[in-house]
């Protein structure tokens, strides 16, 4: 996993709640046994007229020529509820988003996106309504980081918190089942106290 | 100090709780197949890991495959890749799988219960977010990510923050013909469709003690639908007689120690929930949903809402979309909305139980001409016993088509899929857009509706259904 500390990049505002992962990444596009090749597929149903992705849709706003290149995704709340698919995550990070911020995330997706090295940001309801009136005229550069905790745009700074270890992870690009494994002697200790019918 | 049920598994579970680390719990039980799976195999064999405990780990194969031809090949090239993948790793790995054809091949949670695989007190885990199904036996059972399956695979173990607790009452007798899938979507209702977001749910009072283990089942599998972690319901005698003599329930003396164990997996009487919930039992009518997702729900004899029926402003725009994309005008009668698909099957609703309720009510009777309508066993085990009942003649006879278990049209990643338009009742869990086929519209209801909805050609309640 590529370490995480700072981010400055271009926003695209998803002005749409309750963002399911079948939305994100549609089951058809499930089929493959690696981790890339799923970008081309990010939002595929809102993104394309055509089931073969050739015809982009002019009124979804990942395709206005404004928001090509950006690197932050605004949400609305309970974005990646659903399907439990690592795809979701995989095909955001590939289409080249490093960041996504939202008022909440279902519980899965906000693990699958630590996981992977990408940050998810939750900001109260007021914070996301003033980048969403940015955003939404204009093209906005924010700064995500770590090292302040802090997502920054002119002179403003939203504080945004995340545990110590999801923190430690991130920053230092952990291989997390390496670092587990450091506990292995603990783990097998464990399960030779189970009962048996456990 | 007493504790919630919740609490007890994880404090059983719990390997090591270090400071400025995510808690590392032990899973006593991980199911896999073949779509989530194949990229934690290939990062075990990057790094050169083995499987922690394959003893521990058991495959089947599900989403992907065809549920006409038990040929591997039968669902696609793509798909035959996926499943091939999952065979090889099985093998190299030495995990068992129940793969194309085998008599215990089913949808993984169907499957996981009806071979005494899922038992009180343990955790479990799968890469999919029904999961939650398994907590219908008071275990603690939760959907992962592809990382967290490697994770589980390597060490056997998963990092995990605490979640709150909640607690939903049904309290009071439930009303004749209502299922399971009515009172799961009515608590959805109530909710809402993130209303339990970073919870992990039980469901108690004297409705969910007097559900079957299959009724049980539906209610916890639909707990992700409403945000929650996982869904618990506590065991007992309806539970242990449910699992005494399965395949991989344990035997003799084991037997009678397990259930002295689990008889202590309850919430404590007097201990406290972080939110409560209670709803009455006698409220509850036959559910059908009419938005995009399963919070949008109403009952049978009531109209599709309209968005200034909504004071918040999400779920107002959120009403707009959905009307948008279901093509449904407010005030519409709910027995007004005519489908031209009926799917039975799923991991929420596809066990023998199920399939009687849903044969009782079209026995004798004709699907509609306007109706395509298809019933998917959930495993191999429940399609020979009803099979063996003579459910699939009567399903047969009535015009339905009797399929090969499998996930099938509740995702649509197979040859089971709508086209633009089809309007379909589903006993699935999603109605997201596009769920069963680009363009599709899905509307979620218990096996009772969606039979009588087959034959009446749209929505009816089923209580009042002489047929058509």
């Amino acid at each position: 996993m590529e370490k995480f500390m700072t981010h400055t990049g271009k926003v695209v505002p998803l002005d749409r709640a309750n963002v399911d992962t079948d939305q994100i990444i549609p089951k058809q596009f499930l089929q493959k046994t690696t981790r890339t090749g799923f970008a081309q597929h990010l939002f595929h149903d809102w993104r394309f007229l055509d089931d073969d992705g050739l015809q982009p849709d002019p009124s979804f706003i990942l395709n206005e020529q404004q928001y090509q290149g950006a690197s932050i995704l605004l949400a609305r709340e309970n974005f990646g509820c659903g399907s439990s698919r690592e795809h979701a995550p995989w095909a955001i990070q590939e289409y080249g988003f490093k960041v996504v911020v939202a008022p909440s995330f279902a519980d899965i997706f906000y693990g699958n996106c630590i996981n992977i090295g990408v940050l998810p940001i939750v900001l109260n309801e007021e914070a996301i309504d003033e980048l969403f009136d940015h955003a939404l005229q204009k093209p906005l550069e924010l700064t995500a980081s770590l090292e302040t905790m802090t997502l920054n745009y002119g002179d403003k700074s939203f504080p945004f918190s995340l545990t110590e270890f999801q923190q430690y992870c991130l920053r230092n690009g952990i291989d997390s089942v390496g670092w587990t494994l450091q506990s292995q002697d603990k783990i097998d200790q464990f399960a030779a106290s189970l009962p048996a019918w456990q | 100090m007493p504790s919630t049920l919740y609490e007890k598994l994880w404090q059983r579970h719990l390997v090591e709780d270090k400071s400025g680390e995510t808690p590392l719990i032990f899973v006593d039980r991980h199911l896999i197949h073949e779509v989530t799976s194949p990229q934690a195999f290939a990062n075990l064999k990057f790094h050169g890991r083995k499987v922690h405990c394959p003893e521990r780990t058991i495959a089947t194969m599900d989403h992907n495959i065809s549920t006409r031809s038990a040929d591997i090949n039968a669902a696609g090239e793509s798909a035959a890749h996926q499943l091939k993948t999952l065979e090889n790793n099985c093998e190299e790995f030495g995990v068992k799988l129940y793969g194309m054809g085998h008599k215990n091949q089913g949808i993984v949670h169907v499957m996981g219960p009806e071979l005494g695989l899922t038992l009180p007190g343990q955790v479990i885990v799968c890469g999919d977010s029904h999961t939650a199904t398994h907590g219908a036996f008071g275990s603690l059972a939760f959907g992962i990510g592809t990382s967290e399956v490697e994770h589980v695979l390597a060490t056997q173990t998963l990092r995990q923050n605490k979640a709150k607790t909640m607690k939903i009452d049904i309290q009071g007798k439930r009303p004749l013909g209502i299922s399971a899938k009515d009172i799961i979507l009515a608590v959805i209702g109530k909710v809402g469709t993130a209303g339990a977001t970073g919870y992990v749910v039980e469901y108690c009072g004297e409705t969910i003690r007097n559900l079957s283990m299959e009724e049980r089942m539906t209610v916890c599998n639909m707990s992700i639908e409403f945000g929650a972690k996982a869904g618990l319901i506590a065991p007992d005698h309806t539970t242990f007689e449910y699992l005494k003599g399965k395949e991989f329930a344990p035997k003799g003396d084991t037997w009678l120690q397990a259930v002295n164990d689990w008889q202590t997996l309850t919430s404590d009487e007097d201990a406290e929930f972080d939110t409560v919930v209670t709803i009455a039992a006698q409220d509850i009518k036959p559910q059908v949903t009419w938005g995009t997702n399963p919070g949008q729900v109403t009952a049978i004899n009531s109209v599709v809402p309209s968005p200034e029926d909504f004071s918040d402003a999400v779920e107002r725009e959120s009403c707009v979309n959905a009307l948008k994309y279901m093509d449904l005008e407010p005030g519409t009668k709910i027995t007004d909305i005519n489908i031209n698909n009926v799917f039975i099957g799923s991991c929420t609703n596809s066990r023998i139980e199920d399939l009687r309720i849903a044969a009782s009510v079209i026995k004798g009777k004709t699907v509609s001409k306007n109706v395509t309508a298809i019933v998917v066993p959930g495993s191999y085990r429940v399609k020979q016993q009803a099979e063996a009942e003579g459910l699939d003649e009567i399903f047969k006879q009535a015009g339905f088509e009797w399929r090969l278990p499998g996930c099938s049209m509740c995702l649509g990643m197979n040859d089971d899929k709508l086209v633009a338009g089809d309007r379909c009742a589903s006993t699935s869990n999603r109605n997201f857009e596009g769920r069963q086929g680009r363009g599709s519209r899905t509307h979620l209801v218990s096996p009772a509706m969606a039979a009588a909805a087959a034959i009446a050609g749209h929505f009816v309640d089923v209580n009042q259904f002489a047929g058509a």
